[in-house]
């Protein structure tokens, strides 16, 4: 049943191909066969799709992603014609549809092969996501251009990139402003002050019982709300957006370690007291590895907070310099390629983070159930 | 080993400090008392400056008296102090008609709304999202890193975007307000559900297949009611995240009303009070809707019979 679905994908992807050479890209355009480069991708993609077509199993992925990797070029450089782009019609869609549909394919296909080894399964479980994102984004591309949406509404993946090179030293400057100075600054002064007073609230229980329910409040709170008066008491630069950082991060971050540092069990509290270790002992040697865990959770928590905390902090007034202050301007002027170019900066900067928060938890909490496989 | 290690404890603590209301009251009410002496010093000490050059740029004699009462009552001071504080909160709510421009009524409405609207898409939208995540292996495998990836994207920054683009299509208002909060609430509503939705063990699943039961069966007799906790637990983290997402979209935007264009003005003309008065209503509206979400959670719970 899956191999007849399988196969009759990828003939209804060929059927577009062939489509695509009966009728033309766009209204006032030679059609595919004058165009030897585009036509030969297009050939070569539907032989591909019948290869695939006809092996309909785990070995059709190859020839599949390869066909749609065919029909995808082909379609891109029919865009290069100033005819195609903005006005596209019937022929040009049928392409990006057979390439949707295989890449779609290639995706289904791989998320169900099972019993891989452990390296080949590891390549699969990242070559999924890609492969989703990179048809994502190619629907993205070809849709932009194809309709010609005005730029102003939405520029496509390529204009934002080409921004993006163009534009480094700008980008490189906001992202110290907001990344380097903001961002990391507060978030080590607000992490490392929330696990101080965790650690104080575990030495004295009237203060952690007092604490916890106004940390619980504090945290549902909307503090990013703060940062105007933040910009008041600190001024423009970094400072202000430093310490609206420290607030965000602050609460999670002892909520989460005051839950954590309870987390160690009656019988191994006994076993470091039979020891006669003394608090300070107990505390590191036991209470803050078992509180691990629940601090790399907030950690985490705190890494996507930060980054918005200091933009949106940055909305209130800024040197001018910084990743919120050029998206707000650039919006305003409607350059979107740049705002584009800012937001791709932000995430690569926040992803970066947090991959980065990930990997410190799994080499110091590589005990956690979590991790043994 | 010694006697005293023996013998048991003396008792010396005093009976009403164990009192049960008293023993979980206490400590919070003493951090609150703590909070509020602390925000009076602080006041003071940021002010003190502030009135004094007052005091002198008028050229009137003046004592520390006086200066530490101007502290207490500035007209733009650095920190207001709590009462000031409370006198314009309940100024801006009962002071003026609940829909006069002035009246924070009025601005916590224009934000509620957009908040409860994106709450529910968003809401909506997360649900669908676990459902199908949880039933096909292909979109588990596929779009459950890219949406924890769209978490990283800080989607507050593609808020004027958002706004430009939609106004460019005709949209204005509330729509793109509610679209902010909704992709801000979405996630932990989409996370949650997906673990409340595989959270039955394979005993119950198994159990399922021996009555044959269709997966619609297993979704509506199994899985869903299986959800619920996870998904209030999640409803109440994402109705404060979407009210965040409401009051910040309001910043770019220039908005004319609403708590965050209150903030907004407030931060351009220096007045303190007015900023702080806005973000005490922020906090009532976050915690009520959290309160409200609670609520519900219980009267559910005790339909599906919890105690």
């Amino acid at each position: 049943m899956y191999q007849r679905k399988l196969s009759l994908g990828f003939v209804l992807a060929t059927c577009a191909i062939a489509l695509a050479f009966f009728l033309s890209p766009a209204p006032q355009s030679s059609p595919l066969l004058a165009r030897p480069l585009a036509a030969g991708f297009c050939a070569g993609a539907a032989l591909l799709f019948l290869l695939a077509a006809w092996l309909a199993d785990a070995r059709s992925i190859l020839p599949g992603l390869l066909g749609a990797f065919a029909s995808g070029t082909a379609s891109l450089l029919l865009l290069h014609d100033p005819a195609v782009a903005g006005a596209a019609s019937g022929g040009f869609w049928a392409i990006v549809i057979a390439c949707w549909l295989s890449g779609a394919l290639g995706v289904i296909n791989l998320a169900n092969i099972r019993r891989l080894r452990g390296e080949r399964q590891r390549v699969v479980n990242i070559a999924i996501p890609l492969l989703f994102g990179a048809t994502v984004f190619y629907l993205w591309e070809v849709g932009v251009r194809g309709f010609g949406v005005s730029p102003v509404l939405l520029p496509s993946p390529s204009a934002a990139a080409a921004r993006f090179a163009a534009s480094l030293p700008i980008l490189a400057g906001d992202f110290v402003q907001t990344f380097i100075r903001g961002v990391l600054i507060g978030y080590v002064i607000g992490c490392g002050s929330g696990l101080l007073v965790a650690i104080l609230a575990q030495r004295f229980d009237f203060l952690g019982r007092g604490l916890l329910p106004l940390g619980n409040f504090f945290s549902a709170l909307p503090l990013v709300g703060i940062a105007p008066i933040m910009v008041m008491w600190f001024g423009f630069d970094w400072p202000s957006k430093a310490a609206v950082v420290v607030l965000i991060t602050f609460f999670p971050m002892s909520v989460n370690a005051i839950a954590g540092l309870a987390a160690a069990g009656h019988i191994e509290r006994d076993l470091m007291r039979s020891y006669a270790a003394s608090h300070s002992q107990s505390l590191t040697k036991l209470c803050l590895p078992a509180a691990l865990p629940f601090i790399f959770n907030a950690l985490k928590i705190n890494a996507t907070l930060a980054l918005i905390g200091a933009i949106v902090a940055e909305f209130f007034g800024t040197p001018t310099q910084g990743i919120g202050f050029r998206i707000s301007t650039e919006a305003g002027r409607m350059a979107l390629d740049m705002v584009w170019a800012e937001i791709a900066l932000a995430a690569l900067a926040g992803m970066a983070f947090y991959g980065f928060v990930t990997l410190a938890e799994r080499a110091t909490t590589f005990w956690h159930p979590s991790y043994r496989t | 080993m010694t006697s005293s290690a023996l013998a048991l404890p003396a008792r010396t603590s005093r009976p009403w400090a164990q009192h049960p209301l008293v023993a979980r009251y206490a400590p919070v009410l003493t951090m609150i008392a703590a909070l509020i002496a602390i925000w009076y010093v602080a006041a003071i000490a940021m002010n003190w400056s502030l009135v004094r050059d007052g005091f002198e740029r008028e050229e009137t004699p003046y004592t520390t008296l006086d200066i530490l009462s101007g502290t207490m009552d500035a007209e733009r001071p650095l920190l207001p102090s709590p009462h000031q504080i409370v006198n314009a909160f309940i100024d801006g709510v009962f002071g003026y008609p609940p829909l006069a421009p002035r009246s924070l009524i009025y601005h916590s409405l224009v934000t509620l709304s957009a908040t409860l609207l994106g709450f529910v898409l968003g809401a909506l939208f997360g649900i669908a999202l676990a459902l199908m995540i949880v039933h096909s292996r292909v979109l588990e495998r596929s779009l459950l890193p890219w949406i924890i990836c769209s978490q990283m994207v800080p989607v507050l920054a593609l808020a004027p975007i958002f706004i430009v683009a939609l106004g460019a299509l005709g949209l204005h208002g509330l729509l793109p307000k509610s679209i902010i909060s909704a992709y801000l609430c979405f996630f932990p509503i989409a996370i949650g559900m997906v673990k409340g939705l595989t959270s039955p063990d394979p005993l119950q699943l198994e159990l399922m297949r021996t009555w044959s039961a269709t997966p619609r069966q297993v979704l509506w007799k199994l899985r869903w009611p299986a959800s619920v906790p996870y998904l209030f637990a999640s409803l109440k983290v994402a109705v404060s995240i979407s009210l965040v997402g409401a009051i910040v979209a309001e910043l770019p935007t220039g908005a004319e009303a609403g708590i965050g264009a209150r903030l907004l003005s407030g931060s351009y003309y220096g007045q303190s009070i007015q900023l702080w008065a806005a973000l005490v209503a922020a906090a009532v509206l976050a915690s009520g809707l959290i309160g409200i979400v609670g609520l519900i959670e219980q009267s559910v719970a005790r339909r599906m019979g919890a105690h």
